[in-house]
């Protein structure tokens, strides 16, 4: 359903790499690696769409991803938690989901962040929460997530062990409904159910 | 369309109505600097009302070009403007939303206040009353105008000033149509020539700036 | 097909080179000879004016300046066009390329507008239309080279200075109109540098004189695009052969 054909990526002036291509179907996940520097963010800055390949295709379900349906399909979690200081964690849940024109009533987003352990705390504002509770809001978003691509940059890093589990289940059932998901990460965990490839970036 | 216009306004606003301090300070600085003038130039009644006007525009555009910076950095910041662009809607729509957002925080206050401080330049009641339309009609276009220029400097050091140079030059019409319908209705010919051709411009930005503003986020976020 | 084909190999930087370090001499030569001409033409051969003594002159740099500052920015933002639509790097290259000269052209003619005012007009600076227009255009070159200079990473500033630009002369019309109605309405002086009737001699001694600044530029930003290119690829074989080349 996701495929990428003879990618080239060019960084300033360095060619980062050239002739990629995978495939992946509903099921499946897509594990990037690599050194640092060697072209992973870049290449998930290519699936999502806001960076341009130097040359290659990429095609969602057989057509361009240059499209509002291809981004109707797909939640991309970065580095950055993109949730607004000024909003409760609560009021962030409803908005990206407004936006992204996705259905989420009030008690799923509650209980999404109840899930994520931060009961009691879904209308306190974001700028008074930790920084890994402020990370927890950003993943909470995947809890209710009906979307069938999941495209991950770094989603384990600095959590703790009970963290990466509950992380790694949730991924694994998107896996088992059909979801796709593509994943950066410097830590390989288990991930139960679905096919697993690995594409190596050197 | 509509709902993902007013998702986003909804958004900024809410956002801007727990950061009043940025408004407040925008007002402030328009009135700072307003009187100004007076202290550089001197009182005397004839030559103040004569370059109310002016004085009063320039201001304007001074206060808007120090909010604009915010448009879109804030959101860059922590991640959210990447989400807006990965919305499953035309990005220039998102950029519309927060443009009249934008208006509604800045613009639109300075159109409430600039009456207030035209009296200190002893203007007349048709003059204020025709400054305060010109303003209200001109400055969704400041508005506009300056997305593109926050747009394509987005990240860049020297942000503000930078952006203040791309970013006057274009104000230039705006100006001249919005400080001559004044100057016009003071001195009897009527100024709705140029308020037409200020609403012009305002269309003609509100219909196109979204889209070169959108053009240039996706450079900026590459 | 084959012709695209054939373009696409000119937009390589590889090519386009040597390509234009072969040209340069010739636009150089072209330029002279019309520059000569025209100096001839403007110095020498076209009349006295009747109110304005020899001074007036100085149109024949004036307005072949502003001629060329109006044409490179309209050059430079089908340049930025192009690159936009079809993403070759040569355009983002030669627009900023074009782009010193350009200012350069702005400048010069805000420069003798200026010298040409003040035995005429005793001010140094007037604020007709076309002068503050000129300004203008200044101020939009000024603002294209920080933003490509403030972007270090090139592809995007290319592709950012080209957005500027095609914002930029889609408002040049509206500015100049806008500027125009300011000047008439408040009845400011007329810097009347081009009468209606001019001599034969006068037009053709301006022509000569733009197409001399026109060679001129040409030959100027093709050196300037050389550099460009050396600087940007400066990773890749070709460039490095060159390098190695001069050297020996």
């Amino acid at each position: 359903m996701l495929e990428a054909d003879n990618l080239e990526c060019v960084r300033g002036e360095r060619r980062l790499f050239a002739g990629l291509g995978f495939r992946l179907e509903a099921g499946e996940l897509l594990y990037l690696q690599g050194k640092n520097g060697a072209g992973k963010t870049s290449l998930l800055r290519m699936l999502i769409g806001l960076l341009p390949p130097e040359a290659g295709e990429i095609r969602w379900k057989g057509q361009t991803i240059k499209s509002d349906e291809f981004r109707a399909d797909l939640c991309y979690l970065g580095h950055l938690n993109a949730i607004k200081e000024e909003l409760t964690p609560l009021e962030n849940l409803l908005a990206a989901a407004r936006l992204a024109d996705e259905d989420l009533s009030e008690d799923d987003a509650i209980d999404a962040l109840e899930q994520v352990g931060l009961a009691g705390r879904e209308d306190l504002a974001c700028k008074y929460l930790s920084q890994g509770q402020k990370r927890r809001v950003a993943l909470a978003r995947l809890v209710k997530e009906k979307r069938p691509l999941w495209i991950l940059d770094e989603p384990f890093v600095a959590l703790d062990v009970a963290a990466v589990e509950w992380l790694a289940g949730i991924i694994s059932c998107h896996l088992q409904r059909g979801g796709l998901a593509v994943m950066t990460t410097h830590q390989l965990v288990d991930i139960p159910a679905g096919t697993v490839r690995e594409l190596r970036l050197s | 369309m509509f709902k993902i216009i007013a998702a986003v306004i909804r958004r900024d606003l809410k956002l801007a109505m727990r950061r009043q301090a940025d408004i407040v300070s925008a007002v402030f600085f328009f009135i700072i600097v307003v009187s100004l003038f007076p202290l550089g130039i001197g009182p005397e009644p004839d030559l103040l009302r004569k370059l109310a006007p002016g004085v009063l525009w320039v201001a304007a555009l001074l206060a808007t070009m120090l909010s604009l910076p915010r448009l879109f950095a804030d959101d860059h910041r922590d991640g959210t403007l990447e989400q807006l662009a990965l919305a499953p809607h035309p990005l220039g729509l998102v950029v519309t939303g927060k443009v009249i957002a934008h208006w509604l925080v800045s613009g639109l206050p300075l159109a409430l206040i600039a009456p207030v401080l035209g009296l200190q330049f002893d203007l007349s009641a048709e003059a204020l009353v025709v400054l305060t339309g010109a303003i209200l009609l001109g400055t969704p276009a400041l508005s506009g105008i300056g997305a593109i220029g926050a747009a394509l400097t987005l990240g860049l050091r020297g942000g503000g000033v930078l952006l203040s140079l791309l970013v006057l030059p274009l104000y230039i019409p705006v100006l001249i149509f919005g400080a001559g319908a004044v100057d016009a209705t003071v001195s009897g010919l009527g100024g709705e020539g140029h308020l037409s051709l200020l609403a012009a411009l305002t269309f003609a930005s509100l219909g196109f700036a979204p889209w070169a503003s959108a053009a240039a986020l996706k450079i900026a976020l590459e | 097909m084959k012709d695209r084909f054939n373009l696409y190999r000119f937009a390589s930087p590889a090519t386009f080179y040597p390509l234009a370090g072969a040209m340069i001499p010739y636009f150089v030569a072209v330029s002279a000879v019309f520059g000569l001409a025209g100096l001839y033409l403007g110095m020498l051969v076209a009349p006295t004016d009747f109110q304005q003594g020899e001074g007036y002159r100085i149109i024949f740099i004036h307005v072949p300046a502003s001629w060329m500052s109006m044409f490179i920015y309209l050059v430079m933002a089908g340049w930025a066009a192009i690159g936009l639509a079809f993403n070759t790097r040569l355009s983002g290259m030669m627009a900023q390329a074009l782009a010193p000269t350009g200012a350069l052209m702005a400048f010069l003619s805000l420069w003798t507008g200026a010298l040409w005012g003040k035995p005429m007009w005793g001010a140094w600076w007037v604020w007709d239309a076309r002068l503050t227009s000129e300004l203008i255009l200044l101020f939009l070159y000024i603002g294209y080279m920080a933003l490509t200079a403030a972007i270090d990473d090139q592809r995007r500033a290319d592709k950012a200075g080209g957005l500027l630009l095609l914002v930029g002369v889609v408002n040049v019309p509206i500015i100049y109109f806008s500027v125009k109605w300011w000047n008439t309405l408040h009845q400011g002086s007329s810097v009347n540098l081009t009468k209606s009737s001019m001599a034969e001699t006068m037009l053709w001694g301006m022509l000569l004189m733009a197409m001399c600044f026109w060679m001129y530029s040409i030959a100027v930003a093709l050196m300037r695009v050389r550099t460009i290119m050396l600087e940007r690829e400066r990773h890749t074989d070709w460039v490095k052969a060159e390098l190695a080349g001069d050297q020996q």
